[in-house]
Formats: C-alpha cells, sequence, structure tokens
C-alpha cells in the first residue's frame, strides 16, 4: 500500500529542498532564509513523531512499507521505535541551528553549503528511520558525499587531507558492512532488519558478522584505534560541519550497534565483549589524557567527544558482565539507556562546544587556546554559555551530561569494581581538560588586543546557543521523558542480547 | 521482408545497406555539410533500432544454418549498444566540428563497429563471433589511427593492431582445437559435445585457455591491458570516447556466448581464470591510476578496473553473476560515455583538455557541470545512491552466494583503494580554483545529452528496479 508517510516526508523534504537550490544555484539571494524556513519547517514537522509516539511498546511505529527492488526483496521499509526516535528529532533540532550558525558566516557559495546541509539531513533521518539492511546502506554511504564536500569545499588549511581521510577510512569501514548485510539476505532471503534480528546464526557465522559491523560502527563513533580521521576531519571542517558531526554522524556508530550487532549477533557479541569493553576504556582514559593535551580547542573537543563515546559503547557491551555476576537482567538495561542518553545528551553537549568554539573563531580566526585568554571580560553573555556547556561536558548534575554518565558507571559497578573505578575516571579527567581550557581561554586578564577587541554574542548566536543550554538543561534535569520513549525498546533490546540465537 | 532464414538477421541487414548509403552520400559531400553524414548515421542507427525492436525481447531463433541468434538477450544488447552508439556521436559531432579531422569516415567506421559488435551479440557459432570480432577491431585500430599526423596516435595504432592481432590469433587457435575436440565451431553443438564427455581433456583445457586469452585482451584485463591506456591517451577524444564504451558490450557478449554458452561445462576451468584476472586488473587498474596526471590515462586503468569486476561477476559461476556482469557492463557504458563527454566538453579547439589539472575550479565555471562529473564520479567510486553501486552489489551478492568470500573481499577492498582517485577529480572540481577562465565547449545537443547522461546514473541508482529486471529477463 504505497501511503506517503510522516518518515518519507521528513526525509524527501529536505533533500528536495537542497536539491533545488542547486539547481536554482549561486544566482538567488535568500538561500539561508529558504534553507532556515525548510528546516525549521521540517523540526515542526518531526514534533509529531515525539507527540504520536506510543512509548508502550517496542514495536516499530509510523512504518511505512513499499517494494522497492522486488527481486531482491529489498523494501522501502521505514519505521522508528524508542532508539531512533530521539535520535531524529536530534537531527531536526541540530539543523536549523547549524543553518543559523553559518548565517553571516559562510561567504563562499553559499548556496551550495546550505543545500548541502538540507540534504544531509534527509539522509541521516534515512539512516536513523531505514528498517531494510540495503535502504540503510544506501542512506549510510549516500551521507559521505555531503560531508566529503562540506569539509573539503569550506574547511580549513588541511582541509583536502582531513576530507579524504574521513572519506576512505568511513568508506573502508562500510564496505565490510555490505559484504555482512549480503550474507544476511542470503540467509534470510530479505533485507528486513527485523528478519536480521530473528535469524538464527551459529558462532562461525557471527564473529565474521560481529567483525564486519563492528568495523563499520567503530569507524563512525569512532572507537579507538580507528579514531584517527575524528581529530583531523573536526579541526578541519566548518563550524556547522563539526556540529553535525559530532552531534549525529558519530551517533549512527552508536546507533549501528543496538540497531544491528547486538540483536543479529547477541552470542558474538557476548564472545568478543570484553574486547569491546577494553576498546571503550581505553578511549575514556587514554583519550582522556590525550584530550589534556591539546593546544587547539576544536581538537581538544574532539578527543573529548571520543572519550565521551567510549561511554555509549562500554554501556552497550556491559551487559554480558551484570548478567554474569549478578545474574539478572536490571542492570543491562540501565547499561543500554544510559549508552542512549549519552548519545543525545553529546548531541547537544559537543554541538553547543562546537558553536562556542565557531563563534570565537569567526572573531578571530584561531582555534589556538594559547590565543585566548579573559574572554569573559569582554564578552560575559558568551562565557555564560561557554561554561555551562564545559560544565556538562565535565558531567555536572543538572545538565544532561550527567545522567548517560552515571547510567553508564552505576551498571559498571554492577558488572565489575574495575570497570566502574576506570569509567569514573572520566570524572576527573573530563572536568580537568575541559575546565582548564575554561581557564586559560575564559578566565584571566585579557590577554592581548584582540580579547581585548571582541563584541559579545549577536543576536542570532544568542539564539543558538540559548536553545542548545535549554536542550542540555531539560534533558539534564528531566530526562523522565526521554527516558521514557526509550524503554519499551530497551527490554526488547535486553530480551534480544541475552537470548542466545546458537 | 526478408526470407524467414533471414529475418533473425534483419537489422545487421539494415545497418549494412545504411553503411552503404553513408560511405556513398559522404564520398560527393563537400565537408561543409559534414552534418549530412552525422544525420544520416543517426538514421541509420535509429532504423536499425526499429529492425531490432521489431524481433522484440521474445523467443530464440537461430538462423543461417544454426550460425545466428536472435534471443532476448541480443535485443537487449543491441538495443543498447545502438542507444549508446548515438550518444557517442552526438557527443563526438561537438568535438569534431572544430577539429581539422572531420572526416565522414569517422561516422563510418563507427557503425562498421557497430556492425561487427551486432554480429558479434547474435553470434552462435565460433567463427560468427570471430567475424563480429574483426569487423570490429578492423574498425577501431583505423580509427584511432585517426590522427594520421600524430605520432602518439600511430604509437597507439600500432600497439594496438599488433597486440589485438596476437590475440585474435589465440582465440583462432583455441577456436580450432575446440574445433579438433568437438568437430563442430557451433557453440550449441560445443556444449552438447563437452557434456558428452571430453569436457576434462588436456587439449580442451589448452583450448580454454586460448579463448581466455583472447577474450580478456579484448576486455583489456590485467595482463593483457597493455594497449588500453595508449589506446585511451594517443587516440582522437572522439574515438577513446567510442573505444572506450560501446565495444564492452560485444566483449560482453563474446564472453557469454563462448564460455557460458558453448563452453559452460568447462566452467571449472575458466571461472578460476576469469577470477585471477580479475583481481589482478582490480589491483593493477586501481593502483595505477592513482599515479596518473593524464585523465584519459586515469579513466583507461579505471576501466582496467570495471573489467575487473565484471569479470567478478563472470567467476562466480553462476546464472546471477552473469546478470550481475550484464548489468555491470551496462552501468560501466553509461559511466564511461559520461566521463568522456565531459573531457569533450572541457576541450576547445586544438587543446583536448584531457590532463587532471584541466578539471580544477569545474564547480565555478560551470556548476551544473561539475554536479554531473560528481555523479559520475561518485558512481564510479560504487556509493549509493547511484547506478554504479547496484552494479558492485549485485557482482557481490553472486560471489557470496556462490561462496567466493575471498574475491567478494578483494572486490570491496580494491574499490575503496579505487575512491582515491575519483575522489581526487572531485576534488579538482569543487575544492581548487579554476586555473584559467578557458569557456566550455557550447553545443546544445552535446549539453543536453550529457546532462540525461548524467541524470541516467542518478535515476538508475534510485530506480534501479527497471534495469535490474531487464538484466534478469534477458538472460532468462
Amino acid at each position: 500500500m504505497p501511503e506517503f508517510g510522516l518518515l518519507s516526508v521528513l526525509i524527501w523534504l529536505p533533500i528536495l529542498g537542497g536539491t533545488v537550490m542547486l539547481i536554482i544555484g549561486e544566482r538567488s539571494g535568500g538561500s539561508q532564509w529558504f534553507a532556515l524556513a525548510l528546516s525549521v519547517f521540517t523540526f515542526v514537522l518531526s514534533v509529531p513523531l515525539y507527540a504520536g509516539f506510543d512509548s508502550g511498546t517496542a514495536d516499530m511505529q509510523f512504518v511505512e512499507r513499499i517494494p522497492w527492488i522486488p527481486a531482491f526483496r529489498v523494501e522501502y521499509f521505514l519505521g522508528i521505535d524508542g532508539l531512533s526516535m530521539p535520535l531524529i528529532l536530534l537531527t531536526t533540532f541540530l539543523t536549523p541551528i547549524v543553518v543559523l550558525a553559518g548565517w553571516e558566516v559562510v561567504k563562499l557559495r553559499p548556496v551550495q553549503y546550505f543545500a548541502a546541509f538540507l540534504i544531509l539531513e534527509g539522509l541521516m533521518i534515512g539512516v536513523f528511520s531505514a528498517l531494510d539492511g540495503l535502504l540503510f546502506y544506501v542512506f549510510w554511504e549516500a551521507m559521505l558525499v555531503p560531508m566529503f564536500l562540506i569539509i573539503g569545499v569550506w574547511g580549513g588549511e588541511r582541509r583536502v587531507y582531513a576530507t579524504i581521510k574521513f572519506f576512505l577510512y568511513t568508506f573502508l569501514g562500510s564496505v565490510f558492512m555490505l559484504l555482512a548485510l549480503i550474507y544476511l539476505y542470503l540467509q534470510t532471503g530479505s533485507y528486513n532488519i527485523l528478519a536480521f534480528h530473528a535469524v538464527p546464526l551459529s558462532m562461525a557465522e557471527q564473529i565474521p558478522i560481529f567483525l564486519a559491523f563492528l568495523f563499520a560502527f567503530a569507524v563512525k563513533v569512532p572507537m579507538w584505534p580507528v579514531h584517527t580521521w575524528l581529530p583531523d576531519a573536526h579541526v578541519e571542517a566548518p563550524t556547522g560541519g563539526s556540529v553535525i558531526l559530532a552531534a549525529i554522524l558519530l551517533k549512527m556508530g552508536g546507533y549501528g550497534f543496538v540497531r544491528f550487532s547486538l540483536p543479529i549477533t547477541p552470542d558474538a557479541s557476548q564472545t568478543l565483549a570484553l574486547l569491546m569493553i577494553a576498546l571503550s576504556l581505553m578511549a575514556v582514559v587514554y583519550i582522556g589524557f590525550v584530550a589534556l593535551a591539546q593546544q587547539d580547542m576544536k581538537k581538544l573537543i574532539a578527543y573529548s567527544s571520543i572519550a565521551h563515546m567510549g561511554f555509549v559503547t562500554l554501556g552497550f557491551f556491559i551487559a554480558w558482565a551484570i548478567l554474569s555476576r549478578t545474574g539478572d537482567t536490571a542492570g543491562i538495561g540501565m547499561g543500554i539507556t544510559g549508552g542512549m542518553v549519552q548519545m543525545v545528551s553529546h548531541g547537544f553537549i559537543s554541538g553547543a562546544l562546537f558553536l562556542c568554539v565557531g563563534v570565537l573563531y569567526d572573531r578571530l580566526h584561531t582555534r589556538e587556546i594559547g590565543a585566548y585568554g579573559g574572554v569573559v571580560n569582554t564578552m560575559p553573555i558568551f562565557a555564560t554559555f561557554f561554561v555551562l556547556f564545559a560544565l556538562a561536558n565535565a558531567g555536572l548534575p543538572g545538565t544532561s551530561g550527567f545522567v548517560g554518565e552515571f547510567l553508564v558507571i552505576l551498571a559498571s559497578f554492577r558488572a565489575n569494581f574495575w570497570y566502574a573505578l576506570l569509567a569514573g575516571t572520566t570524572l576527573v579527567l573530563g572536568a580537568a581538560y575541559t575546565l582548564w581550557m575554561i581557564k586559560r581561554v575564559v578566565f584571566g586578564a585579557v590577554a592581548n588586543d584582540g580579547v581585548a577587541a571582541l563584541r559579545d554574542l549577536s543576536v542570532r548566536e544568542f539564539m543558538i546557543l540559548a536553545l542548545m543550554a535549554g536542550g542540555v538543561l531539560i534533558i539534564g534535569l528531566w530526562p523522565a521523558p526521554l527516558v521514557d520513549v526509550m524503554s519499551a525498546s530497551v527490554d526488547k533490546l535486553v530480551v534480544q542480547v541475552t537470548q542466545s540465537k546458537l | 521482408m526478408l526470407p524467414t532464414e533471414f529475418a533473425p538477421a534483419f537489422p545487421e541487414t539494415v545497418l549494412g545497406l545504411g553503411i552503404c548509403l553513408v560511405l556513398l552520400v559522404d564520398l560527393y559531400l563537400p565537408a561543409r555539410w559534414r552534418d549530412v553524414t552525422y544525420l544520416l548515421a543517426l538514421v541509420t542507427l535509429a532504423a536499425t533500432a526499429m529492425a531490432v525492436s521489431d524481433i522484440g525481447l521474445s523467443g530464440t531463433t537461430l538462423a543461417l544454418g544454426g550460425s545466428f541468434v536472435a534471443d532476448p538477450l541480443a535485443s537487449f544488447l543491441k538495443l543498447f549498444v545502438l542507444a549508446a552508439l548515438a550518444t557517442v556521436f552526438v557527443y563526438s559531432r561537438a568535438y569534431l566540428q572544430d577539429s581539422t579531422y572531420n572526416k565522414g569516415e569517422y561516422y563510418l567506421l563507427g557503425l562498421f563497429a557497430a556492425l561487427g559488435i551486432l554480429v558479434m551479440i547474435s553470434g552462435a557459432s565460433l567463427l560468427t563471433l570471430y567475424l563480429g570480432l574483426e569487423m570490429q577491431a578492423l574498425a577501431l585500430y583505423a580509427m584511432v589511427a585517426f590522427n594520421r599526423d600524430s605520432p602518439v596516435a600511430a604509437e597507439a595504432a600500432m600497439k594496438y593492431f599488433v597486440l589485438g592481432a596476437i590475440a585474435s590469433g589465440c582465440l583462432l587457435y583455441g577456436i580450432s582445437l575446440l574445433y579438433g575436440v568437438t568437430g563442430t565451431v557451433q557453440l550449441a553443438e560445443i556444449a552438447q559435445a563437452l557434456r558428452a564427455g571430453g569436457a576434462d581433456d588436456a587439449v580442451t583445457l589448452v583450448a580454454v585457455a586460448f579463448v581466455v586469452v583472447g577474450i580478456a585482451f579484448k576486455f583489456g584485463a590485467v595482463p593483457f591491458h597493455m594497449w588500453v591506456p595508449d589506446v585511451y591517451e594517443g587516440a582522437p577524444v572522439s574515438v577513446t570516447l567510442l573505444v572506450g564504451t560501446v565495444p564492452k558490450v560485444g566483449a560482453f557478449a563474446l564472453a557469454l556466448r563462448v564460455l557460458v554458452e558453448g563452453l559452460g561445462e568447462t566452467g571449472v576451468t575458466w571461472e578460476p581464470m576469469l577470477g585471477v584476472l580479475a583481481v589482478l586488473s582490480l589491483g593493477i587498474g586501481n593502483i595505477v591510476a592513482i599515479v596518473q596526471t593524464n585523465l584519459r590515462r586515469m579513466l583507461a586503468y579505471s576501466t582496467i578496473a570495471h573489467v575487473g569486476f565484471i569479470l567478478l561477476g563472470f567467476a562466480a559461476g553462476s546464472r546471477e553473476g552473469i546478470e550481475a556482469a550484464l548489468f555491470y557492463t551496462i552501468v560501466y557504458v553509461i559511466m564511461a560515455a559520461g566521463a568522456f563527454g565531459i573531457v569533450i566538453l572541457l576541450g576547445r579547439q586544438g587543446d583536448d583538455a584531457d590532463e587532471l589539472d584541466d578539471l580544477r575550479g569545474l564547480s565555478q565555471r560551470s556548476p551544473w557541470f561539475a554536479l554531473v562529473m560528481l555523479l559520475l564520479m561518485v558512481s564510479m567510486i560504487g556509493v549509493p545512491p547511484l547506478a554504479g553501486f547496484y552494479a558492485k552489489w549485485w557482482v557481490l551478492a553472486a560471489l557470496l552466494d556462490a561462496g567466493q568470500l575471498w574475491l567478494a573481499i578483494a572486490g570491496v577492498l580494491f574499490s575503496v583503494v579505487g575512491a582515491f582517485y575519483y575522489l581526487r577529480v572531485v576534488k579538482l572540481m569543487y575544492f581548487d580554483s579554476p586555473a584559467g577562465e578557458a569557456p566550455l565547449r557550447q553545443g546544445a545537443a552535446l549539453r543536453l545529452t550529457l546532462s540525461v547522461n548524467g541524470l541516467l546514473v542518478l535515476a538508475l541508482g534510485v530506480f534501479p528496479e527497471g534495469l535490474i529486471e531487464l538484466c534478469a529477463r534477458a538472460l532468462g
């Protein structure tokens, strides 16, 4: 029954809008207004996803299903559950902000810039709502192209190096996922992800499939040691690119774990859980120290992102350690929920921090920490926001950063004291690198003439940061709505991961 | 209408008559009326296409004593060849118009090559196939040498001719051995004879090896690829465009008819051979393409890599693999035609603009055609939602289905290697500033066809179902 549902509208409206902008070309003015209107409209349209969402069920909702390539039983199959819905809302919320962030800043070919972000938005929503493996892969890969152009055209000095590294790294990761998807198709006779969840697989099949998915998702998350593309990409990308990259693109990796790896290969996940935990803790601890040593603000936030995403994967993969120690599944859900909340929260916090750096960069055209000092004296309002986001990044209670980390650490305690202890170092390290950066940039005496001449936030910048601050505080103070929509889906996932497929 | 015995060859007859007409008319035309030849050539192609569609997509008819076949596959491939050649002519005309060798012979030889390819497609006996192959090859040798004052072109043509002759010799030797083993040159009878026994004979194996060499040469697969870069770079752009596109369909038909239909019984022998050739082509093609500075040479190595993927489809040894190879061939021809179309668009009188650096800043000089080239390059990488992705995906699916995991892994790994040089083209177009303000070639027909060509790659990517279905049905 070809019915054009809400999810399709959310995917195709921005993509078509972006295409129209590309066709009209650079001659026309007012491209920002068009992009803003379209992205705000998309956000408004996406609100019913939350309002109409039934959090009592783990079944897929807002389902659309029509045949796409019948010869291979590939379907245009969309639907969302509690795991994907928050990420879609995050996407639609952040896109208008990114458009606003590029408002007066982007002078070079602005139409292409805004069009790229709109197309990217549609593709990202597609990734989060696809329930057909091939459709998922199409969106997942297609997204590389606009991001490649965003970093390469509007990026910094070493943008070509960074963007080609980004593309090749991610492409290398995902081609193995394609092989795994094809293999699963041969086993189930369709590309339906829900059928993938149900198909029994032997251990000899699960391990390679798990590794193929792991490669794709680990690059995207990114996990240590395949994270090296991220600092380069972040540093060279324009502000909007960094925001989308940190806030949403990284989440695709985390989302991949809960949508593919855990439910499709639970036994392989269990066998390799220790490896995953080790990699996650490595990211948390080692990358935390690396972040401490950074001189470039964007690089510091990039490394902080890797460390925070380590929490996400830790929360997902401590499940079996909890099960074997306590024998009950209660803590597993907590870990997974923590990971999911951490993803949404990190979307706001890292996005906001990159926006803050962007505000400074637009004024002084440097990201070096050493070039600043005493910003609070000339930009008090900005400093307030910056400090708020920094504290959230450090996991201050009352901000969104606290909720996810707390849940994950709590779950880790049930698994193993040492996991929790190592994970807990982030509270020290995160505070250290973030606040030390704040101390050097924001506080102290005015360091130089550049800082002395800074103007405080414009109305546009204020609006952007205020919106982000709203998100950080709401989730921090009242996480219940977010946790509630996830709970049914998380429970289902817990059942899936604890049920052997052998 | 022709007698029934000749009916399946009706399209070839029409094309042959058209060629004679073009030949005669062009002879008496003054140079400034060259467009008449061009239009006549297009009309000939259209008339042939109508003759093909008259036969349609149903039923298999043998004709001419069992040496000529008209089946759905033949009709499908012929229609595609004719359409592709028409596109090539449209691009070429824009190029030839302001070159010094705007001769009617270009169209004439192009039509001869098409006739050869059509005969190959319908070849039901080894000799018919060989006849078509040679007709196509001789026309192409002459075309490569078109720019007779250029030493590069002469060298390319010489290389092409000598190596091509050796390859034809190999093929012919293989054919003669097969005749010795089975006592026939008709593919159906060969298949029958081999089923009855003799498929494992040492002589058969040697014959298969020689035939594979001949086919690999026509495809331009490593290690029989030496002619490809030189021909691509040395020939006039319009000829490179032709050599790089339509003959690949002929090569596919040759491989399908001989290996699958005739020597299907010896699959165990030729599948691993093609697997090795495929991996070598993927490797050498993709790696050597990285260091090229000339766009045409880069595309030559990229062709070699794509041929590797097509051969992977054959190496899967299943019907699905053949379908995937067919799909890949079609998609490849569409992409390659577009890419060379862009080369023609960039060029101007006396300067072919075929260095990679000539692409610099194309997105500022012409955002639209930069986007078209972006689509083509990204499709060649194999990124969805573009046609090139489905081609790779289908081949990979066929390989995994046949349990050829390692070939599939080699395929994807070299795709990642290959991504680099396509991305460099995108980088030059989008990230760099234009070196000069040289205008792009004008010509409404060129621009329109090129736009359609680029959008086709996208359209087939979003709605791949139609072509997938056609490929499956043509082989059904």
